[in-house]
């Protein structure tokens, strides 16, 4: 069920100014915000499952944008646009301007007055061919009504199957031109669902939660899954030998290694950002300490040396350091430390329990879950001022995965007894909530860039 | 002075034979339909009947049976149970540990698993390493009583296998809790 990727892009008639589009009234890009929008957009995907996306919480600035209906030649299966609009949408910082129903063509000469006055910011057409050989060719452009020009334009060739990718490249591209930061609309996520008491799958889905695909069924728990940097690889714990064993796992090829099996328990895997050394926890000394080896097996090395719990290793983006959480202080703490071991410097000092550290790729934003009053919540804290900010709404949180431009975190949770993931942007004010039918989803972890 | 002996012994075989006569076993009577004892055991009996139920009693065995099966026992109690966050064994739960430990001791051919749990709250991985300490703490203690640390395997569920499944502090107290298994 591999599914191939685009087979050609081109740059077509690409104004690649880079223009970093600021709103009119030059508000900062994460203002406070007033408004609320709740909005529930439904995906079908190919395998059974149907991940439903309700937006709860809008950014503070917001990017008016118009996207139009593709025109389309042929029958085509995936409604670009559609896609396009749901993509900007999800990420907060896009307000959708209705374009109206009529169909533009990409190569149409538009009023961007006219745009312009119905409040669009900028204009997104284009059009969609079918070829001779079953393909379709994709053309698009992007117009700044107050610019008065075209700022961007993309033409891609590609299988039918490809179109949905096809429309999160241009919206990619879309939320580059806009907003200066790389889309993200192109990875894909992996999580874990459950069920029932005997059923558990490793899946990974698209950034948006569509063509979600089986990469592990187990009737025992798998929890802690971590991506690879270059996108191949899941490690994962499982139990299904009713022990806990971590393993590493292709995904195109299914093929897959336990790599920490030892006596104790093995779990709280991560990659190293090279690719090259995997952190570990590991019991076999008698508590959970933190243990590094190298991705063949080899060179295992253990960094912490304290009687207390030292779990969740995460390492620093330029890989000098892992972050961890430990309870040597009396309830768990986020740390950090060398990544070839020493001493650890605390890092978080508010309330008595914050565990699950993620960095941000830019490194310096901490993300965790803190407990305060009961309540299990996403806070970030800010490595540069030491301020803490609550993101989320939700009270049960866990595990929380920054998107690979650093600007959502997306986590689990439970909202009337189901688990499901949520998103919110890392200031805490765009939020969204995806949700499978069927079983509780959790154990979240956003992929890298597609390259 | 044999002659005397001779009728001192046919006076006696006299005595012994009449004596003897009244002692035939007689068939018990016949057994009433509903299976009740039958009052009067000198009644005339038919010649063939269905015998009376009969009590069965046991003979004291030579081995004792294993107190683990005894369900009175403090060794039917297989958990022990944590305050949130906490792995340390409380006092009502000391006395099932030293049951099992003196149990261990006396028999050296078995051994244990101890498995820990946590409630729902809070990170699987961080529950994962809590439950593994609470698996621990039990060991160690076991160990103090005189156990031999390698008849004591420990591993951990984590949260991930509640057995108590509601969202309260009931269900909560439940699943934090160390279970001995024995192998």
């Amino acid at each position: 069920m591999n599914r191939k990727w685009l087979t050609k892009c081109t740059p077509y008639n690409r104004l690649r100014t880079m223009s970093h589009f600021s709103s009119r009234s030059g508000l900062p890009a994460f203002a406070l915000a007033l408004a609320l929008a709740c909005l529930t957009l439904l995906f079908a995907s190919r395998a059974n499952a149907q991940m439903t996306i309700q937006i709860t919480g809008v950014g503070s600035q917001q990017f008016p944008i118009a996207v139009a209906n593709f025109r389309v030649d042929g029958e085509a299966s995936e409604d670009v646009a559609g896609v396009i609009r749901a993509d900007l949408t999800r990420s907060g910082l896009f307000r959708m301007i209705d374009p109206g129903t009529q169909a533009i063509e990409e190569n149409a000469r538009i009023n961007l007055d006219d745009w312009k006055s119905r409040g669009a910011d900028t204009i997104a057409i284009g059009t969609l061919t079918k070829l001779a050989d079953g393909r379709f060719e994709v053309r698009y452009r992007l117009f700044d009504s107050v610019k008065g020009k075209q700022i961007d334009g993309l033409a891609f060739t590609a299988p039918a199957a490809d179109l949905r990718r096809v429309a999160h490249r241009i919206a990619d591209h879309i939320y580059e031109t806009v907003t200066g930061v790389p889309g993200v609309f192109s990875t894909r996520i992996a999580y874990v669902v459950q069920y029932s008491p005997n059923h558990y799958e490793l899946q990974v889905a698209d950034a948006d939660g569509a063509n979600p695909q089986t990469a592990l069924k187990s009737r025992e728990f798998i929890i802690s899954p971590a991506w690879s940097p270059d996108g191949s690889t899941l490690a994962y714990v499982s139990f299904e030998s009713r022990r806990t064993v971590v393993y590493v796992h292709n995904l195109a090829t299914g093929q897959r290694k336990a790599l920490a099996s030892f006596p104790g328990s093995n779990s709280g895997p991560a990659f190293s950002p090279d690719g090259r050394t995997l952190a570990l926890v590991l019991t076999r000394d008698g508590n959970s300490e933190i243990y590094s080896m190298s991705i063949d097996g080899s060179n295992l090395k253990r960094l912490t040396h304290d009687p207390a719990i030292d779990t969740e290793p995460c390492f620093s983006p330029d890989g000098a350091y892992i972050y961890f959480t430990s309870d040597r202080s009396g309830g768990p703490q986020i740390y950090r430390m060398s990544s070839s071991g020493g001493s650890p410097q605390r890092m978080t000092f508010n309330g008595d329990y914050n565990i699950s550290p993620r960095i941000s790729p830019d490194g310096r934003t901490l993300a965790y879950v803190g407990r305060r009053s009961d309540l299990f919540q996403i806070e970030v804290l800010d490595l540069t001022t030491s301020q803490e900010l609550t993101v989320t709404d939700t009270v049960k949180d866990e595990s929380p995965t920054f998107a690979p431009n650093g600007r959502q975190i997306l986590y689990a949770t439970d909202v009337g007894g189901k688990g499901i993931l949520a998103l919110t942007s890392t200031d805490g004010r765009a939020r969204a909530r995806l949700s499978g039918p069927n079983g509780d989803v959790r154990e979240p972890t956003w992929g890298p860039y597609i390259k | 002075m044999n002659t005397m002996r001779v009728s001192i012994l046919i006076a006696a075989a006299a005595i012994f034979a009449v004596a003897c006569s009244s002692t035939d076993l007689k068939p018990p009577p016949p057994a009433p339909a509903n299976n009740q004892p039958v009052p009067n055991q000198n009644a005339p009996a038919a010649p063939t009947s269905p015998t009376a139920p009969i009590k069965t009693i046991e003979a004291p065995s030579a081995t004792p049976i294993d107190p683990l099966s005894d369900p009175k026992s403090l060794l039917a109690r297989r958990s022990v149970y944590f305050a949130f966050d906490q792995s340390g064994i409380n006092d009502t739960d000391i006395s099932v540990l030293e049951a099992h430990g003196r149990y261990l001791v006396d028999h050296p051919d078995r051994s244990i698993r101890v498995e820990g749990n946590c409630d729902e709250r809070g990170g699987r991985e961080y529950n994962l390493a809590l439950g593994q300490r609470r698996a621990e703490t039990v060991r160690q203690r076991l160990m103090v009583l005189g156990v031999a640390g390698t008849r004591i395997e420990t591993s951990s569920l984590g949260k991930e296998k509640p057995r108590a499944q509601g969202h309260d502090e009931a269900s909560w107290a439940e699943n934090r809790r160390a279970d001995i298994i024995y192998k």
